[in-house]
């Protein structure tokens, strides 16, 4: 297995070729926020928390989504990225309708746990409360689209990992959405084998159980990478 | 020209309200209004939730008695799941709720309203409030306090945390009671006696000497009076059926189901206040005047159940008659619900039923509309869903104590204006702090929770308008 060496925060590490930054800053203790990224799923850099800055200069890089590079050496803690990652943040709340005090995933959400680990105490931009719904069309789950920060978790574990492909992204801008099915209804969507999978990866209270009430959601993320181990070293068949 | 005196903000009371006394031409004193000040709007915003949440969103209407709210929330989730709950859930609920009664009847009596009896209505302003009260009388001041802290504890014991707990769900209650938790009531249930018993002391003492002219002029006027009752007329506060008595006692209306309140219950609404005025629909608005809370509740019931409580029933109606009508009593009716609820505690935690089996029914969404009903500490509280197919809410109505209050409050206002204002208030003149503040007092009798009933941030300041015939301001003064 070939290997790349590369600085982080100006310590050495050695990672496996193909590894991603992210990666390469856990090797060298650095423990990044992030949002999107999720084990075993394919990265997408949407949540923009894990940027890293180049010490050579140039733009910011994700990265969950950038693979380290032979001699690379980057920064992950400058001022200049401790603001965006709080900003990013405070855009997240400021830009749907998070309202912690009843969420379902109220004390165990990943957006609240960001919000604690970049020292956001408010927003300082005004709150858009855009107008969203909550489908509640399923039997057993519903998505409010207002807690929805489109990480795409629930996209990507939905086809990557159940291969269903109930859940995709519609529109653009702040008219961007999470769709189920053709644009229709949660429940009327054939495809959808009621696994889960979404409610378990989705970081806030946007996916939730039926019967979930005020702090009751318990998110098992950790399954996604589970799930495709197993599948990949044939854990759980004889071949 | 006529003016209006406004008391801008009342003050120890929880919410944002005020007063204002109208004058003639004359001086003389025409009308006194309470207007309460502030608007909320959770029964639009919760439009579109799911009814699961309506538990967490309405206990934080309050931050005083979320619990009553919740309890409501949870019993109109228990009937659109279509479920019973579990035994043990329904004696926890019942726990939980007389923690409540318990800890906002102490908050009241003596954080909020002692400080007038034992400090004088005539006392600075400046010092007449719970801190005067630990200068005054450090030992009665703690053991109030304490007394609350208990009510708060066993919430935390049950709930988790103190207040906007989220522990009574649709179809039961989360967790069950621990044993250390038990065993914690019964080791500080005897301090709260203790407490209790030296409250209705010196609260009796008191009526027998300095209150006697309060007692009677304090809105004592005939009404109706509505609350639960359970089997054999008893003293309820979460189950039972709705009873309406009479200040003659007679019997109006028995066995009414909070599903049917819209037939017995009109809701109207004056341009002045953002109070709503429920009345009793047979009788229209706003004869249909009823009086809800301790006092209701002691009133509508034939006995309490529990022994001491039931002496303390029996003294309060020897003081104030079969059917006490003055709206001051509510202060003694307070502290014999303290009382019943310490004796109820014991009684619970005492029995075997509350540790065991399984405490919440699981269900998916079997009915469109319910009401769900309880007796929060200010009284008798609806609340009203309607949901879609998906469980989604459509439609809200929320009957706050409180406002049921309503015209209650208004008319106390106006009878102790008129008692202490009985000469013309010339066009300079001003009212003297100590009658506004008997005038705020009989606010406080009922102990109104405005953040509730508009469905507010910080305490209760007090502002009093003197008003032309016209409506014109002419003086006002406020403090707070």
């Amino acid at each position: 297995m070939s290997v790349v060496t590369l600085r982080v925060n100006g310590q050495e590490v050695a990672v496996p070729a193909g590894a991603s930054l992210l990666e390469a800053a856990r090797a060298a203790g650095v423990e990044l926020p992030t949002l999107c990224h999720l084990e075993g799923l394919t990265p997408v850099g949407a949540c923009r928390l894990c940027l890293v800055a180049p010490e050579a200069g140039g733009r910011l890089l994700p990265a969950c989504a950038t693979e380290a590079a032979e001699g690379m050496a980057i920064r992950t803690d400058t001022e200049e990225l401790q603001r965006y990652r709080r900003m990013a943040v405070e855009l997240f709340f400021a830009e749907g309708n998070h309202v912690c005090a009843f969420c379902v995933a109220n004390g165990d959400c990943e957006l609240q746990d960001v919000a604690v680990a970049v020292g956001m105490d408010h927003s300082r931009f005004p709150y858009r409360y855009p107008h969203r719904h909550v489908d509640a069309s399923h039997p057993q789950f519903a998505l409010d689209h207002h807690r929805c920060i489109l990480c795409t978790r629930c996209v990507r574990v939905c086809d990557e990992i159940e291969g269903a492909h109930v859940w995709d992204v519609a529109m653009r801008g702040s008219q961007c959405t999470i769709i189920a099915g053709l644009d229709e209804p949660w429940g009327d969507v054939e495809a959808c084998t009621s696994c889960g999978k979404c409610v378990d990866v989705c970081p806030t209270g946007a996916l939730f159980r039926k019967e979930d009430t005020t702090a009751e959601k318990h998110p098992h993320a950790e399954r996604a990478e589970l799930l495709r181990r197993a599948r990949e070293q044939h854990q759980w068949s004889n071949q | 020209m006529t003016r209006t005196v406004l008391i801008d903000p009342v003050t120890r009371i929880e919410g944002h309200a005020k007063i204002t006394l109208h004058l003639d031409e004359g001086g003389h004193l025409v009308d006194a209004r309470f207007h309460v000040v502030e608007y909320r709007g959770f029964e639009k915003f919760c439009e579109g939730r799911p009814f699961t949440e309506m538990a967490g969103i309405t206990a934080r209407i309050c931050g005083i008695c979320p619990v009553s709210h919740l309890l409501a929330a949870a019993k109109t989730g228990d009937k659109l799941l279509a479920v019973a709950i579990p035994p043990a859930a329904a004696r926890l609920r019942r726990l939980l709720n007389l923690a409540q009664l318990t800890q906002s009847h102490a908050l009241s009596f003596f954080h909020l309203s002692s400080p007038d009896f034992l400090l004088g209505w005539e006392s600075d302003p400046a010092k007449r409030n719970v801190f005067g009260l630990m200068a005054a009388d450090p030992d009665l001041a703690r053991a109030g306090i304490r007394l609350r802290q208990f009510g708060q504890q066993v919430l935390e014991l049950l709930g988790g945390r103190k207040i906007h707990s989220a522990w009574a769900v649709p179809g039961g209650v989360r967790t069950p009671l621990s044993a250390e938790a038990k065993a914690w009531i019964l080791d500080r249930l005897p301090e709260a006696r203790a407490t209790v018993r030296l409250a209705l002391d010196l609260y009796k003492r008191l009526l027998d000497g300095p209150l006697q002219r309060e007692q009677r002029v304090f809105g004592d006027f005939p009404s109706l009076f509505l609350g639960l009752v359970g089997e054999g007329g008893r003293w309820e506060h979460i189950d039972g059926t709705i009873r309406v008595r009479a200040s003659d006692g007679t019997i109006v209306a028995d066995g009414l189901s909070e599903d049917d309140y819209h037939t017995f219950l009109g809701e109207a609404v004056e341009p002045w206040s953002y109070l709503k005025f429920p009345y009793y629909r047979p009788l229209g608005y706003p004869d249909g005047m009823y009086r809800v809370g301790p006092l209701a509740r002691l009133n509508v019931c034939d006995a309490i159940g529990t022994p001491w409580a039931d002496a303390e029933l029996a003294d309060l109606r020897a003081r104030s008659g079969q059917v006490a009508t003055s709206s001051f009593a509510y202060h003694h009716a307070r502290l014999v619900e303290i009382v019943a609820c310490l004796e109820a505690i014991e009684e619970l935690v005492n029995d075997p039923e509350l540790m065991t089996g399984r405490v919440r029914s699981r269900a998916s969404l079997n009915r469109n509309e319910a009401v769900g009903v309880s007796e929060a500490p200010r009284g008798t509280l609806f609340h009203h869903y309607r949901v879609d197919d998906d469980g989604l809410i459509q439609k809200v109505n929320l009957i706050i104590a409180t406002g049921q209050n309503n015209l209650a409050m208004n008319r106390t206002v106006a009878q102790i204006a008129r008692e202490y204002i009985t000469e013309p208030v010339g066009p300079d003149a001003t009212i003297p702090e100590p009658l506004l503040n008997r005038v705020e007092a009989g606010i406080r009798c009922f102990d109104p929770c405005l953040s509730c009933s508009t469905h507010a941030a910080g305490q209760m300041p007090l502002r009093l308008e003197l008003r032309a015939a016209d409506g014109s301001l002419v003086a006002e003064r406020c403090r707070g």
